[in-house]
């Protein structure tokens, strides 16, 4: 992806195939002799890591496929029966539902690595907004998911965010029966959105090709923002470089993961899943699962049906738009004072709109949500755009050599 | 980038340390998704069959389903028996004495699997009056023994025993 | 230039300090609503299947089965218990004999026959705990219009959130805490009173419980001292029931705890000296590279 090749293959079955399919060459190039920038610290790990959560969430996702049975009469108890019956089924069942949650821890960091470094500025804007495809077919995916135990939390998810469509004026209802495919949600809908959940992995798949080919024509970003001006001097090859220390990240992150699934594996679930969905009866607290709760929090925050969704909707577009709406020329918050404490306040203002979505929408926590919704857009559409054009940066390397030169990228001297 | 020659087999050591650590742990992680396909535990659970054979009468067949499969339960008449004792066991494909396959002789138990290709034999048809395979011609007679046609082997005879002198339990 | 970038920086903290400010304070003023009608948090008990080495006490187990079969499987069901699960390992383990009598004591609805007729036969290991009633309805009538829930996965189904901060600790190694459900239970069947205090009304069959949501319960008290005659020595006392039938109601929502937990402790193991060794061969191969 890098390029054209100069790898040949040592045998001749090799260069016979090789002629006709380079596909080692392409490996070869894009994840052996690939420059990568090395000054990149352990949060470009997540890159790797993310790959690794995906394929693990297809793997135990297409086993637990093999067990379970997309009915409203039989979909709770087929879990159960994963969970009891199954050989391993427990394991590979908490795999797969705290998996999910890893995944988004993963997505999350990555997002605010790319945020913190200026990873989405030019030329890197094309693999940015692949980046937030990415994320919202994953948000479409686990919400599926969530639907198919059938317990009272999967159907009053699904039962609340189907009817976000009902807020498209005119034809908002039609199109939420058709989501449906009936009056409400019930078995068609467990049915297509098992098909959906099935699916939607494997475009995922699809865009991050994308994601990880646009990152091989544009390069990669690192701490220092500057690109990569000498290969001999600034980069080192990605195997066995970058790929040995993607494994450390892969390794430690699984100890997180592993520590959930073995030891606090309902923590990050809901207990009313546990109860088997019954339309007749809404439980008193309906919460999404964490990673949706910053989102929730700014639908909840308007007080309009469809002002509530827009805006939901809208704070996904502010990460489209963030390319152009961040004006200053310099990448890394490294070299951004300013920039960087309005990173860390809009990172405490997301964690903030996530716990007022956890809680009760009554009182105070009501406001709470509406001061930090309006400094979320904000932020993207005032500060971003001004901050550019104020803000005095310090002095950029001349290179990612003369960055490492002197101390590391994190504390760059004055030079 | 310089490449270091010194202390090549202390490196040397921590590659293959580190490589058929990654292997032996991969292994372990990959065996769940395999065992996960055997038989669960309700499947297992399930493994046996009752059956009451006082009411079938001399000469029938009755099928029962056992472990999902078909077993051919016969009442075999006077006839039926002297036919599969007389046979030389030296003209059969797969030889075995009538008396190997049955408990009790007006008793024959075999699973109803053409031991072929899977498909279910015919009761009372073919040139034995045993079974006859209607999808690749096997011929089988009267102890559920092949005797003409693709089939390499007998009918299988599954686990049984007598609890009684009219109750079976398969498995 | 340099006192440019300061004074941008803390009119950036600034901001952000009010920013975080207001929706604090907004949050303070939020409690006295709240409060009123929130039930308090169970105490936790002490569970032998809690915390990273933790495994389920047989003795217990077999000990909660006959309360739950002596007293609340005349109104609850269990449908995902199977009799032969009662045998299985990391559960009360009883013998496959012992299971297979209990079992057989059992009828079980079975059909149709050769003639087209349901009939009930003896139970076998294979069969599931039979349902006290024939249907959600059936069960509602009986019980004055409230249906006993299942049993089966009724401790995971029952969560006690104790909020901020507690709920991080919940989830770290050493604070690690999910037997919140089982803590629930034994809560609730201490938590009955007999008068309800002053400036409650019940309606016709409700209980008084501290620890049920809204305190008004359908179900009547259901355990107390001396009410299973134990053959172990342990002692008949209500206390004693209510933390045997929870441990028992755990391992019917979470039968596989003791091999999760086993094999967790040998996975995190093997995880962490493939971080070791990953980590130092990284360092080999970057010994050389200034980064």
């Amino acid at each position: 992806m890098s390029g054209p090749s100069t790898y040949v293959p040592k045998s001749a079955i090799g260069r016979w195939f090789e002629s006709r399919l380079p596909v080692m060459g392409l490996m070869h190039s894009s994840f052996v002799v690939y420059p990568t920038p090395k000054n990149l610290n352990y949060w470009w790990t997540f890159g790797a890591i993310l790959s690794f959560m995906l394929v693990a969430q297809i793997v135990t996702g297409v086993v637990l496929a093999m067990h379970y049975t997309p009915n409203t009469g039989l979909a709770f108890d087929s879990v159960e029966h994963i969970m009891r019956d199954v050989n391993w089924g427990w394991m590979i069942r908490y795999l797969h539902s705290n998996g999910a949650s890893m995944f988004f821890l993963a997505v999350y960091i990555h997002i605010a690595r790319g945020m913190y470094y200026g990873s989405y500025k030019a030329p890197r804007e094309i693999l940015w907004i692949l980046g937030v495809v990415i994320f919202l077919l994953m948000m479409a995916t686990a919400f599926m998911g969530y639907v198919l135990p059938w317990g009272q939390m999967s159907f009053w998810g699904a039962t609340v965010i189907t009817n976000l469509f009902t807020a498209i004026p005119f034809v908002g209802d039609a199109i939420t029966t058709w989501l449906w495919g009936g009056y409400s949600v019930d078995n068609p809908t467990l049915n297509r959105f098992f098909s959906l959940h099935y699916l939607l992995p494997f475009m995922i798949v699809g865009v991050v090709g994308l994601h990880v080919w646009a990152l091989h024509v544009v390069g990669q970003n690192n701490p220092a923002g500057v690109d990569i001006k000498d290969v001999e001097k600034d980069s080192v090859p990605f195997t066995p470089h970058a790929t040995m220390k993607d494994s450390v990240g892969i390794a430690l992150f699984l100890m997180l993961y592993c520590w959930f699934v073995f030891f606090v594996p309902n923590y990050l679930g809901d207990p009313d899943n546990y109860i088997v969905a019954n339309p007749m009866l809404t439980p008193p607290h309906i919460v999404p699962e964490w990673y949706f709760l910053p989102f929730y929090a700014i639908l909840r925050a308007i007080p309009s049906k469809l002002g509530g969704v827009i805006f939901m909707f809208g704070a996904i577009v502010m990460l489209v738009l963030l390319p152009w709406l961040d004006t200053s020329r310099v990448r890394s918050a490294v070299y951004r004072p300013v920039f960087k404490i309005l990173f860390w306040v809009f990172i405490a203002c997301v964690v903030g709109l996530g716990y007022l979505g956890s809680q009760p929408p009554e009182g105070g926590a009501v406001l709470a949500a509406r001061i930090l919704t309006a400094y979320y857009f904000i932020h993207f559409l005032v500060l971003l755009p001004l901050l550019g054009l104020f803000e005095t940066p310090k002095p950029v390397p001349a290179s990612i050599a003369d960055a490492v030169l002197h101390g590391g990228a994190a504390e760059p001297a004055k030079a | 980038m310089a490449t270091s020659t010194a202390e090549p087999t202390r490196r040397d050591m921590l590659y293959i340390a580190t490589g058929a650590a990654t292997a032996v742990a991969t292994g372990a992680a990959i065996w769940p998704f395999i065992a996960q396909m055997n038989p669960d535990a309700s499947t297992l659970a399930l493994s046996s069959t009752e059956l009451d054979i006082g009411a079938i009468p001399e000469g029938q067949i009755v099928t029962v389903k056992w472990r999902g499969k078909p077993v051919f339960v016969r009442h075999r008449t006077k006839k039926e028996i002297e036919e599969a004792e007389n046979v030389q066991l030296s003209q059969l494909p797969d030889p075995q004495a009538d008396s190997a396959r049955v408990k009790k002789p007006e008793w024959l138990v075999v699973i109803g699997i053409c031991t072929h290709l899977g498909c279910i034999p015919l009761g009372h048809q073919g040139a034995y009056d045993g079974w006859f395979c209607p999808c690749h011609g096997s011929v089988y007679d009267t102890s559920g023994r092949i005797r003409q046609g693709p089939a390499p082997r007998n009918l299988d005879v599954p686990d049984y025993a007598f609890l009684t002198d009219t109750k079976i339990k398969i498995g | 230039m340099i006192s440019k970038t300061s004074l941008g920086m803390i009119a950036a903290a600034m901001f952000g300090a009010t920013l975080f400010a207001a929706p604090i304070s907004c949050l303070a003023e939020e409690p006295a609503a709240a409060t009123s009608h929130v039930a308090p948090i169970p105490p936790p008990q002490d569970w032998s299947f809690a915390g990273f080495f933790g495994k389920y006490d047989q003795a217990q187990l077999q000990r909660g089965f006959q309360v739950f079969r002596e007293v609340c499987s005349n109104c609850h069901s269990a449908d995902h218990l199977a009799f032969r699960n009662l045998a299985e390992p990391g559960g009360p383990e009883f013998s496959i004999e012992q299971v297979k009598a209990l079992a057989a004591q059992y009828k079980i609805k079975d059909g149709p026959n050769d003639a087209g007729d349901m009939f009930e036969r003896p139970g076998r290991p294979s069969d599931y705990w039979p349902s006290p009633f024939a249907n959600a309805n059936q069960a509602r009538t009986a019980n004055s219009g409230a249906l006993p829930p299942d049993m089966s996965v009724l401790a995971k189904a029952r969560g006690i959130k104790r909020g901020f901060p507690w709920f991080i600790f919940e989830a770290l190694p050493g604070f690690a805490y999910q037997e919140q459900g089982a803590d629930y239970i034994v809560a609730l069947m201490n938590g009955y009173e007999d008068d309800a205090p002053k400036g409650v009304t019940l309606d016709a069959g409700q209980n008084f419980n501290h620890y049920f949501p809204g305190n008004k319960l359908m179900m009547p008290k259901p355990l107390s001292d001396g009410q299973v005659a134990y053959t172990d020595g342990a002692p008949q006392t209500l206390q004693q029931y209510a933390k045997d039938v929870s441990a028992f109601l755990m391992w019917t929502a979470e039968p596989k705890l003791d091999v999760r937990k086993k094999t967790g402790f040998r996975v995190l193991i093997v995880l962490a000296i493939l971080a070791g060794l990953f980590y130092a061969t990284k360092k080999r191969i970057w010994a050389d590279v200034q980064h």
